[in-house]
């Protein structure tokens, strides 16, 4: 990444800023947001619906992606894989073994942590070029195995995952699972700001910006650095599980390299470290090539050129990581 | 008194060439020493040592009666050695009190959980690294109106300062400061020796100095080594080094006049 260069001249981020300025002004725009994300499925439809929940569910792993990428600074090509650990728990311990779906989260959570742990472990401990060349491959190690192995259903997958009940409520209709989708994106955002807003999530910045300088204060960088990848498995993985029971089928398709880019395009686009930034990447991820329907197969080429005259004009993302006063 | 920090017959070289050559060096507790040399005699290098940047080939270096050499950088600012650099390194985009926070990351636990969740414990702690912190920016004479800035935009001095302030978070027994006059003005250089003889006696923090300011060093130091080609060549009270020829003569050799001349 290039060095974050001032920018003195006031963009429209930065009249924002100036418009946002009283925590009591941010507070009544993101009650505005969460007001409109409340209303969008009865104001716009099913389809549109169903559209938004995978923008949710781009959220949540942008979220976690943002924490390993944006905070700590480590490049994962691989994060689709912690995605597929926590889709595949969930799928297969539900059809093959009976499990409530409830039940099925802690172990696909504990699941990622491991993976993360195993992957992480030992590459963290080199530069952080290795950890993108590993990641890279874990994330086909993960979708190859999935093809192969029975147990994951090799390439036809998991299918019959059965929807989820929660307290009498059928989690089934796709108005349900944008919901269910909303309320875990809040959740991913608020503990995102309070790990900010901390011990651990001030070392990760500590660390990306000095190594030298962080570990001479005594920080000890490979654990700084194995918590971001961990925790960032955890966001992988409980997106997966609900992605499972959402779609009920799952393959080893939807966890291909593919995949782990537009997450990690979502994050990079958006502004890397920054939470409203990688939000609204994840959102343009999900929504451009929706919006640019009509331009038929000429979509994709369209939404490219976009994707390169953003990172041309504005290197650090749409809304990035401002340095303060 | 017993020397809070010991290094003993440390060797250092890189590709065959050497760095350091059997170097003894105490700094006792409670002290202001020196280590003063040409450019190049392998100064900063046994800076790296001693904080477990670099690892000697032989030799053994124990602070507070213990052994150094097998810890991580990070153990060794935890056992009580913290450090400044020679071209200032403070993280950048980042305010200055955050900055200074980081020097109390050794000191505190807390991790995710009790950040999400914003545990009392957490709340204490985050409270006590705040308030710590800016104790240590009031010490060094950073004001409150710069605290909330980002610390690469503030005025070299300041920056020098607040990189002191980070080191003092960590709550040292042993400071080491790299050249810590270096593009400072004369008046700047008059604040950092009342800084670094307050830094003494008022937290009982030894200090090791590296400094080419000769005069600066003389006026505060209670002892000075001199290092050369990787050796010590001297040591003493600043008086006898200045008046030693093998000093004079490595300053001379080494084409540095100027610094000669100023002793």
């Amino acid at each position: 990444m290039a060095a974050g260069k001032l920018d003195p001249r006031p963009d429209a981020w930065g009249r924002l800023a100036t418009i946002l300025d009283t925590p009591a002004k941010r507070g009544v725009a993101i009650a505005l947001i969460l007001a409109v994300m409340v209303v969008a499925p009865m104001a716009f439809g099913q389809y549109a619906t169903v559209i938004l929940t995978n923008a949710l569910l781009y959220t949540i792993l942008a979220l976690g992606l943002n924490i390993v990428v944006g905070y700590a600074g480590l490049l994962d090509l691989g994060y689709a894989a912690f995605f597929a650990v926590g889709a595949y728990a969930v799928g297969i311990l539900t059809t093959t073994f009976g499990w409530n779906f409830w039940a099925t989260i802690p172990l696909a959570v504990l699941a990622a942590m491991l993976a993360g742990l195993i992957i992480g472990g030992p590459t963290l401990r080199l530069r952080s070029d290795y950890l993108a060349i590993v990641t890279l491959g874990f994330g086909e190690i993960v979708r190859i195995a999935a093809r192969n192995l029975d147990i994951t259903g090799k390439a036809s997958g998991i299918s019959g995952i059965e929807q989820p009940w929660l307290f009498g409520w059928h989690i089934a209709r796709p108005v349900d699972f944008y919901y269910v989708f909303l309320v875990l994106a809040i959740i991913g955002i608020l503990v995102s700001v309070r790990l900010a807003n901390s011990r651990l999530g001030r070392a990760w910045l500590y660390v990306r910006h000095d190594e030298d300088a962080a570990e001479a204060m005594g920080i000890n960088r490979v654990r700084v650095k194995l918590a971001a990848y961990v925790i960032g498995a955890i966001y992988g993985s409980i997106g997966g599980a609900f992605f499972a029971v959402n779609l009920t089928a799952i393959s080893p398709e939807s966890f291909s390299f593919k995949q782990s880019t537009l997450f990690l395009m979502a994050v990079i686009l958006g502004g890397m470290g920054k939470i409203p930034g990688v939000i609204l990447g994840a959102f343009i991820v999900v929504l451009a090539p929706e919006v640019l329907r009509d331009f038929g197969s000429f979509r994709y080429l369209i939404f490219a050129v976009g994707l390169l005259l953003i990172m041309l004009y504005r290197p650090s993302g749409i809304w990035p990581a401002g340095s303060k006063r | 008194m017993a020397a809070l920090l010991h290094l003993n017959g440390v060797t250092l070289g890189f590709a065959g060439n050497i760095v350091l050559q059997g170097v003894d060096f105490t700094v006792d507790a409670g002290t202001i020493t020196s280590l003063i040399g040409p450019n190049g005699a392998g100064k900063t290098s046994l800076f790296n040592c001693i904080t477990g940047f670099y690892k000697p080939q032989s030799g053994s270096i124990s602070f507070d009666r213990r052994a150094m050499l097998p810890l991580k950088p990070f153990q060794v600012t935890r056992a009580g050695i913290a450090r400044t650099f020679q071209n200032v390194r403070l993280f950048r985009q980042m305010s200055v009190l955050e900055n200074v926070m980081s020097g109390q990351h050794c000191r505190t636990s807390a991790g995710a959980i009790g950040a999400i969740f914003h545990l009392p414990a957490q709340q204490r702690e985050e409270e006590k690294i705040r308030a710590h912190s800016v104790e240590c920016l009031r010490f060094v004479g950073v004001g409150q109106d710069e605290w909330e800035r980002d610390a690469t935009t503030l005025a070299y001095g300041h920056q020098r300062r607040v990189e002191i302030a980070r080191a003092l978070a960590t709550e040292p027994k042993l400071l080491l400061l790299d050249e810590p006059a270096a593009g400072l003005t004369k008046g700047e250089k008059g604040e950092l020796v009342e800084l670094i003889t307050r830094i003494r006696d008022e937290r009982k923090v030894a200090v090791l100095l590296i400094e080419h300011d000769t005069g600066l060093v003389m006026r505060i130091s209670e002892r000075v080594s001199v290092l050369d080609h990787g050796t010590i060549i001297a040591e003493g009270i600043p008086k006898d080094i200045q008046a030693n020829p093998k000093v004079i003569e490595a300053y001379l050799g080494a084409e540095d006049a100027e610094a000669a001349l100023a002793l």
